[in-house]
């Protein structure tokens, strides 16, 4: 019986180190017509 | 909230509100669901009636299976509570900033794809190409309403962008004079139907563009079907020798090969392999917007085939990796743990706020697909946003204005949607394009079943 916790970004964590805006539009960045697929591009968070 | 499922033998949960993702096997994951809203002693009778013939589902180690929930609940882990609905104050809200332009500098187009959006480039208008002076204007008003963001993004689009590009290489140079003069650093992208491409707009576009978006729907006999020149000529064979060409020489900078599927190629997976099997490796491709009464509209009806075919290139696209054959899914591409924040899972695309679009006469609409309808026009590049209560309207439209999301396990992962696309199926922004919603949904699984699966072979 496993139960394995992946690394994955603390989102309650990043009310406080997020907000940023530096990140890429998501519309702009392939399909325009249909925000998870956009990394994040903080320098902190980086 | 916690979404359970199984994929590809994978038992997954993800903890909605606090974003983890733990990989599970069918007991814990059936834990993991009974103990959301049973107590402890029921939860461990449970587990031993519902897994009898498992030796290794005894009393002791069904305790110990939820010490570990309980642990990962104490954690903030497992079962967290919503603590963004009343957070609004924390919220980053800037009114009247900007950061983000798509330049219509084409409403015009050398193909005529029945199923084009725009209405074969013209967006229900005259023809028209954007000059120079506007597209120069567009960057001032870019950077004067950018605050203290760095990174500004313009998108040539159109319509054919390439119909127009003296003017598209003029105003790259003068968005470089800007960035040595204010330190702001533009992202220019182009998103092209190829027929233009060219030894010097290759050349041009590998050096400038930060990222390059070309057209191709997949096998020849499905592009040619939409995609074809005013004299109803397909245009497959003049594209893919050009777009191969442009990808060999792009290197390692950003590209999409990017289709469209409709109802007559519901098995689009054919489509993206053979992109794939052209030798691309960065793919992307989407279900047709259109009106839901045109023969190539896709619906409800055609769920289960949909989600067969994103199940299948899943677990197709983990074979070729075995395989060293890889490519890239933008709707599979998930950074774990260096993905957005709350603030972008909340604001969604910015659409009408930091991000808008311009007419090749400068007037200025929420995004691309509002453009064409004088409802949505917000004002023009010399008197800025002059309708304020439409801009209100799209700020206030964040993740939590939409109440049919509030149930919704993936609700972190889109922001709530489309604008544009819940506008067109119910009438208001804040809706839901419940047939976008289904497919949305199956893509994420299949895209954290894909990091799971990563995540066990790096470990092997």
């Amino acid at each position: 019986m496993k139960i394995k916790t992946l690394n994955t970004r603390d989102l309650k964590a990043s009310l406080k180190d997020g907000g940023c805006g530096e990140c890429q539009t998501s519309c702009q960045s392939a399909c325009k017509t249909s925000v998870a697929n956009q990394p994040c591009e903080s320098e902190a968070q980086s | 909230m916690v979404h359970t499922f199984s994929l590809n033998g994978f038992d997954i949960a993800l903890d909605v509100y606090s974003g983890a993702v733990h990989v599970c096997d069918p007991v814990s994951l059936a834990a993991v669901r009974l103990y959301e809203y049973g107590g402890r002693e029921e939860t461990a009778r449970q587990l031993l009636a519902d897994f009898p013939e498992n030796p290794e589902v005894t009393p002791e180690a069904a305790d110990e299976l939820l010490d570990t929930l309980d642990d990962l609940k104490a954690r903030g882990k497992l079962y967290a509570d919503d603590p963004y609905r009343d957070s609004g104050t924390l919220l980053r809200q800037d009114p009247g900033l900007v950061k983000a332009l798509c330049l219509h500098v084409a409403h015009a187009c050398n193909l005529a794809c029945s199923y084009c959006f725009a209405g074969q480039g013209r967006y229900q208008g005259e023809a028209a190409l954007m000059p120079c002076v506007v597209g120069k204007k567009a960057l001032d008003f870019l950077v004067e309403r950018s605050g203290d963001r760095r990174h500004l993004e313009v998108d040539f689009f159109g319509g054919e962008p390439l119909l127009n590009w003296d003017m598209v290489k003029d105003v790259v140079a003068y968005g470089r004079e800007l960035e040595r003069k204010t330190g702001k650093v533009f992202r220019f992208t182009l998103t092209t139907n190829g027929i233009l491409l060219n030894d010097e707009v290759t050349e041009f576009c590998n050096r400038e563009m930060h990222n390059v978006v070309l057209s191709l729907d997949g096998r020849p006999d499905v592009h040619d079907f939409y995609r074809k020149d005013p004299k109803g000529r397909g245009s497959y064979e003049e594209v893919v020798p050009k777009f191969q060409r442009f990808v060999k020489l792009r290197g390692d900078r950003e590209y999409y090969i990017r289709g469209t599927f409709t109802r007559r190629n519901r098995d689009f997976i054919k489509d993206i392999l053979h992109m794939a099997d052209l030798g691309f490796d960065r793919l992307s491709m989407e279900p047709v917007v259109t009106d839901p009464d045109s023969p190539e509209a896709l619906g409800l009806e055609d769920l289960p085939e949909l989600f067969s075919q994103y199940e299948g290139l899943a677990r197709e696209m983990l074979a070729r990796e075995k395989q060293g054959k890889g490519f890239r899914f933008y709707h599979y591409m998930l950074d774990l743990a260096n993905g957005p924040c709350i603030h972008k899972r909340l604001a969604g695309c910015g659409s009408g706020t930091e991000y808008l679009a311009v007419t090749p006469s400068g007037d200025l609409y929420p995004c691309h697909q509002f453009v064409g309808d004088r409802d949505f026009k917000l004002g023009n590049l010399t008197q800025g946003v002059t309708n304020e209560s439409l801009r209100a309207d799209f700020a206030r439209n964040t993740l939590y204005a939409h109440p049919a999301c509030d149930n919704c396990w993936a609700k972190f992962y889109c922001a709530g949607g489309c604008s544009a696309n819940a506008y067109h199926a119910t009438g208001v922004i804040s809706g839901t394009y419940d047939f976008g919603c289904e497919l949305f949904r199956k893509r994420m699984e299949c895209a954290i079943m894909l990091a799971a699966a990563r995540e066990e072979k790096k470990e092997a």
